[in-house]
């Protein structure tokens, strides 16, 4: 960062409303070429606001932006990516049914006498991933086929292919795995090399140091501070952002929480996807599951959850045993599960908090549906969700407010086993601390609870037992505050050797 | 395929997926090798001229529709007028030829320049008025079925003996009809591969908001792919005339071809809601349909029991493929294994 430099991209003084609301007020962000420029804020501080304005899908109401020393007005993402400022958004913009080298010069396919060369697009594609270092996916490969991770390079690529000069990275590793996340790491540096500007939203604030010459923070749609990395610590990031140190992040454990009998039970369990499971849930005790993506964990969920049935081994449930096979029946059972993709799997997006709230009892115990439509608002209440009202449609709700939403319909069904898979992704501060609270009062009335996390943070700082995950197994089970080495040991397979566990 | 050049993140669960328009070949295979055991069975032989040449021609009327039906289904539309404008254009050629070769070429172009038209019609109402395509077409064979029911009681027209040569000769027992509709086929299948309105007519049906954000004018593909959808149809709708010598009003609503011609499509593997398919794929869906049409035949089944032959073939292919689709993740451990490491995970090989 040469402090001769000139900007590549200027916003100054951005303001935008919507419906007589101010969300942006006043927001002025410069990026250089070659440098990466964290954005952090809370949910709805206008981040998102902010990225579709510089990509086009927002016009401003007032303010100004220049690229490259012109003014320039985008009103549809298409002229801002000829331009030369690219998004890669949380959503993919991709085909899954089409190749790689399909998706990546959609709308721009290279002719050769008046014919689509798809030769010449494929090399073209296999060119461009090797400016990023990727030499592993296949440009004729059909996109569905890919990981997230190798979807967000075609992404990446994509953004490539128009000469991109700025690149706006929505939340690129709220689906990763902290393996992948490294691949990240490594195609930013590739774009700082080639003088890329790099606008980095991100909720995780290790990411936000590791990768960003300088980070400006928002709150409530103002600027808060804008300035080098370096002059920053995590927690005086975090103090700008919420008002209050990380230290707080992580409730402890509520007074008078006492660890039970076991409620759930796994005896060398198994289905296709993981095998040899031996787990025990106690009344209100957080056991913690870590482990690569594609270790098994949501396939653990799964299986207790019956959407993927175990097809080996006993489960008990109350020192019972029971076969779960179904989904229904782990919810008459009293097993709930708050799955990774609450969009897909958790809402339905276009009815009412409501109508959302009440899904579970709705469908699984009709009976109880009345007593559950008193209390329903409570339970809203309590998890201080904001919306305009309970007939509102969840899909204009913040993430972190249809995270909430979610957990209502759970609690609604008052489970006795809460599986949470990813309770916390893509969702801000001030709403994750929210769900830990809600765990640490679930245990406290003697729930017992399944966490699954990517955020080992998240999982050294909840849980009272962690199980990690590696190839379809539980690896080990440590000892709550394990250090994140220890986890990640045992995540990727190398602590096997040093426990004098091996798998068979 | 290029090497995959394992790297760390290459995920166990990518597998080499069989192409559905290999399965359709494999199922193909397997009714032929049925059909020619039973009507063995009665003392015929399947692979004989005459039964391959009946199998050929019951291909291309069909073929024809479902190819341009394909390309519809691909943009995520529907055609349900292709009966109708069948008819129509075997009555415009017949009326227009009325019996003189010397009128070939125009009856041949007014047939299809109407054809084009309705299609025309039939992509401005799905694109422009954002009607549903199953009510759009819908509609529109209900307009052209009300105007053939009033303006014809019967066939009518005449076309010469030398227009009828193409749908009574062959080359060997391949018929003239069926080489042009498998020329068409192939045309078409350049054209989704090398043109980009064929890239787009996947896009837009794949995804109408990644395909306006990739700056695609979403209308065009669709409207193209109507457009050609009704000229097939109409060629269709000629080979009948040229059949039957006349042409009919009701020569497409007998044949069935709408439904008839989607099941061919999605028995080719293609997709209903759009995005993802192949003209192959479809040309194998037809030819099982007619061996099957054949084979039937020549056991002398009776009629309603060939539908329900067709009926159970339909829904068991779509069975077999959503169930493909469901399968993403790839099992890493036997589902009931003694010894649960049986099979540990491996890379997926061919």
């Amino acid at each position: 960062m040469s402090a001769a430099a000139t900007p590549i991209l200027s916003a100054t003084g951005l303001e935008k409303n919507f419906f007589g609301v101010t969300v942006l007020k006043g927001v002025g962000i410069d990026l250089y070429p070659g440098t990466v420029h964290g954005l952090v804020g809370e949910n709805g501080a206008g981040k998102s606001t902010l990225m579709k304005i510089i990509a086009g899908v927002y016009v401003r109401d007032g303010g100004d932006l220049m690229f490259d020393g012109r003014p320039v007005n985008f009103t549809h993402p298409l002229q801002a990516m000829k331009a030369g400022v690219a998004t890669v958004f949380q959503e993919f913009n991709l085909l899954p049914d089409r190749s790689v080298a399909e998706n990546v010069f959609l709308g721009r396919e290279p002719r050769k006498h008046g014919f689509v060369d798809n030769a010449g697009m494929a090399s073209a594609t296999a060119a461009l991933l090797a400016e990023l270092g990727i030499d592993f996916i296949d440009p004729t490969a059909r996109v569905s086929t890919l990981s997230v991770a190798e979807q967000q390079v075609v992404e990446i690529t994509k953004a490539l292919s128009f000469d991109a000069r700025v690149i706006s990275m929505d939340e690129p590793t709220a689906a990763l795995a902290d393996n992948e996340v490294e691949l990240l790491y490594g195609i930013v540096e590739k774009l700082k090399a080639r003088g890329v500007a790099i606008l980095y939203v991100s909720h995780r604030l290790k990411e936000i140091f590791d990768l960003c010459d300088s980070i400006t923070v928002m709150k409530d749609g103002a600027l808060v501070s804008t300035g080098p990395a370096a002059d920053l610590t995590t927690d005086e990031l975090v103090r700008r952002m919420v008002g209050r140190s990380i230290s707080t992040f992580f409730p402890a454990a509520i007074e008078g929480t006492v660890v039970g009998d076991t409620v759930l039970s796994v005896r060398d369990g198994g289905n296709a996807y993981i095998t040899g499971i031996d787990l025990d849930l106690r009344a209100g005790e957080i056991v913690g599951v870590a482990g690569l993506q594609g270790s098994g964990r949501t396939e653990l969920a799964e299986a207790i959850f019956g959407a993927m049935p175990l097809t080996r081994g006993r489960l008990e449930l109350n020192g019972s045993p029971i076969v779960i096979h179904s989904p229904r029946k782990a919810v008459k059972s009293g097993i709930a599960l708050i799955t990774e993709d609450r969009k897909a799997q958790g809402l339905a997006l276009d009815q009412s908090v409501l109508d959302n709230a009440l899904l579970v009892i709705r469908g699984v115990f009709p009976g109880r549906t009345r007593a559950a439509r008193r209390s329903v608002p409570g339970v809203l209440a309590s998890l201080e969700i904001s919306s305009r009202g309970l007939d509102q449609e969840v899909q204009f709700l913040s993430g972190g407010n249809q995270q909430k939403v979610v957990l209502a319909k759970w609690l609604a069904s008052s489970p006795r086993v809460v599986i949470l898979d990813e309770p916390t992704r893509g969702i801000d501060v001030g709403a994750k601390v929210a769900v830990y609270n809600l765990m640490r009062d679930l245990a406290k009335d003697g729930v017992a609870i399944l966490m699954i996390s990517s955020e080992l943070p998240e999982v050294i700082g909840m849980s009272d037992r962690i199980l990690v995950m590696h190839d379809g197994r539980i690896e080990a089970e440590l000892e709550a505050g394990s250090s994140e080495e220890t986890v990640l040991a045992a995540a990727t397979g190398t602590l096997r050797a040093s426990s004098g566990e091996v798998a068979l | 395929m290029t090497a995959n050049t394992v790297t760390g993140l290459t995920s166990p669960r990518r597998r080499i997926r069989l192409d559905s328009t290999v399965i359709v070949y494999i199922a193909l295979i397997g009714v032929i090798i049925v059909g020619a055991l039973l009507v063995n069975s009665v003392g015929r032989n399947f692979f004989s001229d005459g039964n391959i040449r009946d199998i050929l021609t019951g291909m291309s009327v069909l073929g024809l529709v479902a190819v341009g039906q394909t390309l519809v289904i691909l943009t995520g539309s529907l055609d349900l007028s292709v009966p109708y404008v069948i008819s129509l254009s075997s009555l415009i050629a017949a009326e227009t030829m009325r019996g003189s070769a010397a009128n070939i070429a125009q009856g041949v172009l007014f047939a299809l320049l109407v054809a084009a038209i309705i299609g025309l019609a039939n992509g401005l109402i799905v694109t422009k008025l954002k009607v549903n395509g199953f009510i759009a077409t819908l509609g529109v064979g209900l307009m052209i079925s009300g105007y053939l029911g009033t303006m014809y009681k019967g066939s009518a027209g005449r076309v010469p003996a030398e227009f009828q040569v193409i749908g009574a000769t062959g080359i060997g027992p391949v018929p003239i009809s069926t080489i042009i509709m498998l020329a068409l086929a192939g045309l078409v299948f350049l054209f989704l591969r090398k043109t980009r309105t064929g890239h787009h007519i996947y896009a837009v049906g794949g995804s109408v908001d990644v395909a306006r954000l990739s700056g695609l004018r979403t209308a065009q593909p669709v409207i193209i792919a109507h457009i050609i959808c009704s000229v097939t149809a109409g060629m269709a709708g000629l080979l009948l005339a040229s059949r039957l010598g006349v042409g009919s009003p009701t020569v497409g609503s007998q044949g069935g071809y709408d439904l008839l011609s989607i099941a061919a499509v999605v028995l080719g593997g293609t997709i209903l809601a759009g995005g993802r398919g192949s003209i192959w794929g479809t040309i194998g869906g037809v030819a099982i349909f007619a061996v099957l049409d054949s084979v039937m035949s020549v056991m002398q089944v009776n009629p309603f029991l060939k539908d329900v032959v067709r009926g159970i073939v339909i829904v068991a292919a779509v069975a077999v493929y959503t169930g493909r689709a469901i399968q993403q993740r790839r099992a890493r451990f036997a589902t009931r294994a003694t010894t649960p490491d049986a099979s540990t995970a491996t890379e997926a090989t061919k």
